[in-house]
């Protein structure tokens, strides 16, 4: 995608910092998005890459400047947030696990009146694994279905950048291959990502740039390619 | 038989005015996590506010008036009150609460006074609808039976069926979720302690008449919600429903039952001239709600439906 034609980034993180009590926990983190593109936020655990998720969503309080579409978001509701076109997928997949996977699909459209380019029976047709499921209850999903659920929930807002936070946590090889397809395609139909994702395999082959996160803040940005030759930034930010 | 009819009668009605307020306090529960103490206060105000309504203009735009101006008053101590406390933990909500309660209860003492206030049933309704075993049956209790069952109805359409039931209930579970959906949150809890408030208004408007509209009454009602809302599993409304019915019909059946101890545990060797033996069935039944808490919180501290424990 060319970014010329729109120059301005969807979101920028600008000397962004947040706190869990005492412990500080971002430590000036800058990244930028731009329109189109994704992104794989790479690290190893507990180095902050779920907290700035937290932080641009508002579910952790943002010190430092959240712009998303040009608009400072920092410490809005995050409904408000969401309803600017910002959809997030937290780690914890919180499905409704008593409501129909179809019900938990409907959870997702933000107004019934002004529906987004996805409907639900496309949706259920994209994902045969959920269409299979539509009336069942999504407390008898496997792992990756519930994952694939989640995304697929938020999609129903329409967002025009999705952060996806660890979405191939605890699952098996082969459905992690299917959500990173699934990843793809939604890269592929316009929705810029930014992927908090540990799995490299899966991260450089969709991202289009890749920042690796350490103490709290950004330590590398550059593209897969580029990645690809930085053997000193695996060694010492993701082996473990 | 007559007994039992009547004791069945009585206690579905008097189970579903507890269904009526404990619905509203469960859900409030499982938005807040912490019991709602002035809950029952809501239902006193609305029994008098159906006292004044009725007495400028009818019991029937009392009982649609009552009800949504308590529900406004739930609203604004959500906005102003509860949502301010929450930030300071559970402890802080619950003694907010706590102190609510008298708040109400000295605020209605000093509108109404300190004595029972002349609420009575409407003229209109005032009549024995029929006639069973040689008594006969007042129509307004089968007015209340029939509030209350199109409330119920109701309410199991509105959570079960809709799409906004959906959001309520998903809200309740998750709210950081159903937030980043881009549902407004903060909204939906108010919304929903209004309408538990106004249930609870409603169950005053056609309880506060029925029983009687004083002071205590709140008093009287909060413990017993209490109990229902923890045996029937906190924030379970199904639960609600089941030990609404049942605290009713025990209550109801066991005021009716002209037995004493020594009636029942006479084959063990209780004489009905000793002191225990003369207890009757009748006079325990203010305590057997309680007793069914104290049971279920040693044998099963989820409740009968709940899925946390207390």
């Amino acid at each position: 995608m060319s970014l010329d034609a729109n120059p301005e980034p969807m979101l920028q993180l600008t000397d962004l910092h947040a706190y869990y009590g005492k412990s500080h926990v971002l430590n000036g983190v800058n990244l930028e998005i731009m329109p189109g593109e994704v992104i794989a936020l790479l690290g190893r655990n507990g180095v902050g890459r779920s907290t700035t998720a937290k932080a641009i969503m508002g579910e952790v309080v943002p010190v430092g400047s959240v712009r998303f579409k040009g608009q400072e978001i920092g410490g809005m509701a995050n409904h408000r947030i969401a309803r600017l076109g910002l959809g997030y997928v937290p780690e914890s997949r919180d499905i409704f696990p008593t409501m129909t996977v179809r019900q938990n699909l409907m959870l997702g459209i933000k107004n019934m009146r002004r529906p987004g380019k996805w409907t639900i029976d496309q949706m259920l047709e994209m994902f045969p694994n959920l269409g299979r499921r539509a009336d069942n209850a999504a407390g008898v999903l496997s792992g990756g279905e519930k994952q694939m659920l989640t995304m697929c929930r938020t999609l129903m807002g329409d967002p025009e950048l999705i952060i996806i936070d660890e979405p191939t946590e605890g699952l098996a090889p082969l459905i992690v291959q299917q959500v990173g397809e699934m990843i793809a395609e939604i890269a592929k139909a316009g929705v810029s990502i930014l992927l908090v994702e540990q799995k490299l395999s899966i991260a450089l082959k969709i991202a289009d740039r890749v920042y690796v996160m350490g103490h709290g803040e950004i330590v590398y940005g550059g593209t897969p390619a580029d990645f690809a030759t930085r053997e000193d930034i695996r060694k010492e930010w993701l082996e473990v | 038989m007559e007994t039992l009819v009547f004791a069945l009668l009585n206690g579905a009605i008097y189970g579903l005015l507890l269904f009526m307020l404990s619905s509203g306090l469960t859900l409030i529960f499982s938005m807040m996590g912490v019991l709602n103490f002035a809950h029952a206060s809501f239902y006193m105000l609305g029994a008098y506010l159906a006292f004044t309504i009725t007495e400028g203009t009818s019991f029937w735009i009392a009982l649609f008036l009552a009800p949504v101006l308590v529900g406004g008053v739930g609203m604004l101590v959500e906005r102003y009150g509860l949502r301010k406390v929450h930030a300071q933990g559970h402890v802080a909500e619950l003694l907010f609460t706590f102190g609510l309660a008298y708040l109400i209860d000295e605020l209605v003492k000093i509108f109404w006074g300190r004595t029972a206030v002349n609420y009575r049933v409407p003229e209109i309704l005032d009549f024995p609808l029929f006639t069973l075993y040689g008594a006969q049956y007042p129509a307004y209790r089968i007015f209340i039976l029939f509030v209350a069952a199109f409330m119920l109805v109701a309410l199991w359409y509105l959570l079960k069926k809709t799409r906004a039931g959906l959001i309520i209930q998903a809200a309740l579970s998750h709210p950081h979720m159903v937030g980043s959906l881009g549902h407004n949150v903060p909204l939906i809890f108010m919304t929903v302690f209004g309408a538990g408030c106004a249930l609870a208004g409603l169950a005053g408007v056609i309880g506060g008449n029925y029983f009687v509209t004083d002071p205590a009454m709140a008093v009287q009602m909060g413990p017993i919600v209490f109990v229902v809302v923890v045996v029937g599993g906190l924030g379970s409304l199904e639960g609600a429903f089941i030990a609404a019915m049942l605290i009713g019909l025990l209550q109801t059946s066991a005021i009716s039952i002209n037995a004493s101890l020594a009636d029942i545990f006479g084959f063990i060797g209780l004489g009905a001239d000793t002191e225990l033996g003369e207890i009757t069935i009748a006079s325990m039944a203010p305590m057997l709600p309680f007793l069914l808490l104290v049971l279920i919180l040693m044998i099963r501290p989820r409740g009968l439906m709940g899925d946390r424990e207390v």
